[in-house]
């Protein structure tokens, strides 16, 4: 049987089809996908005879206007290959996600946010014009101004509404392709909150990693890291060139990333940060996508497979909620070599977009025979502050709690109503999440 | 180079034609889609600045009546081509083929009679203007009869046979006639396979094409684990590969 899966690795029975001619793929697809990516079954078939293309081939530069800045491309085109294009030529998307091996179209479609959200929003803030096959396999260009509620809905719309078949966005221009970056030893969560709401005003990119094991005093103990392109004067005069990237060479054990060791790793990167404060320029790829230095490193959690459980904690709930949230996820067990702190600006357009204004939290967990335990723990705790959770991540959410975390929803399957009135798009997630048919 | 690329819209031959662009070459691009093709050139414009004009014309393997005019919109668009890249090829499954005896016509003729029609072409214009390269992708598939690739071998075994003769001929003249024996590449031609051990990547494949090119190398497998693994199957006996169902 063939089958599907996400980052996470837990698999769907189901295939997909390949081919440059995206457009021509995509004619009686019910869903679409690109480098598999999302971590859950985002982009994964409800049924195992769904027609899922891949846009991975169809990654052609359509136009690019040296002047402006303006990029149009195929959905398939990746991000690793359009940062390494332009980075020489002083251009940098405008937003990119923890890793660069993501298309365009994964990135319109879970409208991903980064480490400058608080300054850029999402990466649909920068997005101008979509070219879409919707359900019925009409195309039409959608943008702010044409068909305006397609546009919005396909931000952070999981694919639902149509395929997205082009991008046009505006790239950044940078001063220069490296980046400066400050690095703060923050020891407990209390000082994480107040040192990144410092940060936030003075550096357009910052982001945190906590120590999610350690329990009691120094619960949320971690770094804190703060970014800026660096200027002419500070840029050494070489490229940054390309990173030495290594493969995960096999599938560890399932016992190999344990409370234990987890507990060592965590602390050897506390600790191994000498200094509490640091500075230095930094290589770009390093900065916004460090896990991609390890080429399948999901294969470290065996072949059980895994899950990230990444939530937004309103700013009005407060640090409070944020450390009560902390206390849960301890309690509840869910040792995690990878914790991300982010500070999310104001929501934006896209109707399912996730982030909202407060402190979005990241986690990594194993599959476990407890793992539902453990989602309904901490997404009980989010719906009560009003938070939600991530949809390009998640796995085992419930269609319940979906509903109540989501008040947008209604608005979401209206458009969905109006655009693909006969319910043909779907994946896994949407029939787990929104109650389609399989 | 000055290099005329027969397929340079998809797979392999893309990947060839991004990495002559990226180096400062000039590629003429064939194909038998227009829309592929002026997206496929526009493409190669955006992402090197050096490409100022990047240049096509329709050419479809199955109508060798247009290959001539088609090389000779090349020759005037790059001032004389010095190198003729041919990636453009049918493939099909063994059952397909079974299936249907029209579509066993068409791909033998497509990858054998058609392609040496297209090499004859390019082989006269590159020796009027002195010399310089043709490129072929034929396949591991040609070394050996085997069960799976039956019809689709034998069809590649003939473009082998007729390079490795070209290689003897010409290479006095200056043709430098390089035969590439892909093993399996993930491109959308093999998407629907079951993925084998020691795949290769589109891209790979086409670095060791250049790189095979520069050095003027008359044949090569690529990835280049592929020549021990055919090395192999080249000398099992006939009852084992009776036997073996690849």
């Amino acid at each position: 049987m063939d089958t599907l899966t996400g980052w996470g690795r837990l698999p769907e029975p189901g295939r997909e089809l390949l081919d440059e001619d995206f457009e021509t793929l995509t004619r009686g697809a019910v869903l679409s996908r690109g480098l598999g990516r999302s971590y859950g079954d985002s982009s994964l078939p409800a049924n195992a005879s769904d027609r899922v293309a891949n846009s991975r081939f169809a990654n052609r530069i359509i136009a690019f206007d040296q002047s402006t800045g303006v990029l149009r491309a195929e959905a398939g085109l990746t991000l690793v290959n359009l940062v390494r294009l332009m980075l020489p030529r002083g251009w940098f998307p405008p937003v990119v996600p923890g890793t660069k091996f993501v298309t365009l179209g994964g990135m319109v479609a879970s409208d991903v946010h980064g480490k400058n959200h608080h300054r850029e929003g999402c990466f649909g803030a920068h997005v101008r014009a979509l070219r879409v096959r919707l359900a019925d396999d009409r195309i039409v260009e959608c943008s702010r101004e044409s068909d305006a509620d397609l546009f919005d809905g396909c931000l952070g719309g999981m694919g639902l509404l149509g395929h997205i078949l082009e991008v046009e966005f505006a790239m950044h221009r940078i001063p220069s392709p490296w980046i400066w970056m400050e690095r703060e030893r923050v020891s407990d969560i209390q000082a994480f909150l107040e040192s990144i709401a410092t940060a936030a005003p003075q550096w357009p990119m910052t982001m945190g990693w906590i120590d999610c094991v350690k329990r009691g005093k120094g619960m949320g103990r971690g770094l804190l890291m703060a970014g800026r392109w660096a200027t002419t004067e500070e840029a050494p005069t070489r490229h940054p060139g390309s990173p030495h990237e290594i493969t995960m060479p096999m599938e560890l054990p399932n016992w190999a990333l344990n409370r234990t060791t987890t507990g060592f790793f965590n602390a050897g990167i506390f600790w191994g940060h000498v200094r509490n404060r640091a500075s230095a320029t930094m290589a770009p790829e390093r900065f916004f996508f460090p896990l991609d230095a390890i080429l399948e490193w999901n294969r470290a959690y065996g072949p059980r497979g895994f899950t990230q459980y990444q939530c937004v904690v309103p700013r009005a709930a407060g640090p409070p909620a944020v450390y009560e949230f902390m206390k849960r996820l301890t309690t509840l067990g869910a040792a995690s070599p990878l914790c991300v702190i982010k500070d999310c600006g104001p929501e934006g357009r896209g109707v399912l977009s996730f982030p909202l204004e407060g402190t979005s939290i990241a986690v990594d967990m194993p599959v476990s025979a407890d793992i539902q335990r453990v989602v309904n723990g901490l997404n009980e705790f989010i719906i009560s502050v009003g938070g939600r959770v991530y949809l390009t991540k998640d796995r085992f959410t419930t269609a319940e709690h979906f509903r109540a975390m989501e008040p947008r929803l209604p608005q979401f399957q209206a458009l969905r109503a109006k655009w693909d009135p006969t319910g043909r798009l779907r994946s896994a997630q949407s029939r787990r999440l929104f109650g389609d048919k399989a | 180079m000055k290099a005329v690329v027969f397929g340079g819209t998809a797979g392999i031959g893309r990947a060839v034609a991004q990495r002559l662009a990226a180096r400062g070459d000039l590629v003429f691009l064939l194909g038998y889609d227009e829309a592929s093709l002026a997206r496929s050139a526009a493409d190669l414009m955006a992402r090197h600045p050096q490409q100022a004009r990047v240049q096509w014309a329709l050419c479809d393997m199955e109508s060798p009546s247009g290959f001539a005019a088609a090389l000779d919109a090349a020759d005037v668009a790059l001032g004389n081509f010095d190198a003729a890249i041919v990636t453009a090829a049918m493939f099909a499954t063994q059952a397909e083929l079974e299936a249907d005896v029209e579509l066993t016509r068409r791909l033998t003729t497509v990858n054998f009679a058609n392609t040496v029609t297209f090499c004859e072409h390019a082989r006269k214009r590159l020796l009027t203007h002195g010399g310089g390269w043709l490129t072929v992708v034929s396949s591991v598939a040609g070394d050996r009869g085997r069960k799976p690739v039956a019809i689709y071998g034998a069809s590649k075994s003939g473009v082998s046979t007729y390079l490795e003769a070209l290689d003897h001929k010409f290479r006095a003249a200056g043709l430098w006639v390089l035969c590439v024996k892909p093993g399996f590449v993930k491109t959308a031609m093999t998407a629907n396979l079951k993925v084998p051990p020691f795949a290769g990547q589109p891209d790979a494949v086409a670095r060791d094409i250049v790189s095979a090119m520069d050095r003027k190398r008359p044949l090569i497998y690529t990835p280049g684990i592929w020549r021990l693994v055919m090395l192999v199957i080249k000398h099992l006996p006939r009852f084992v590969m009776r036997k073996i169902e690849f």
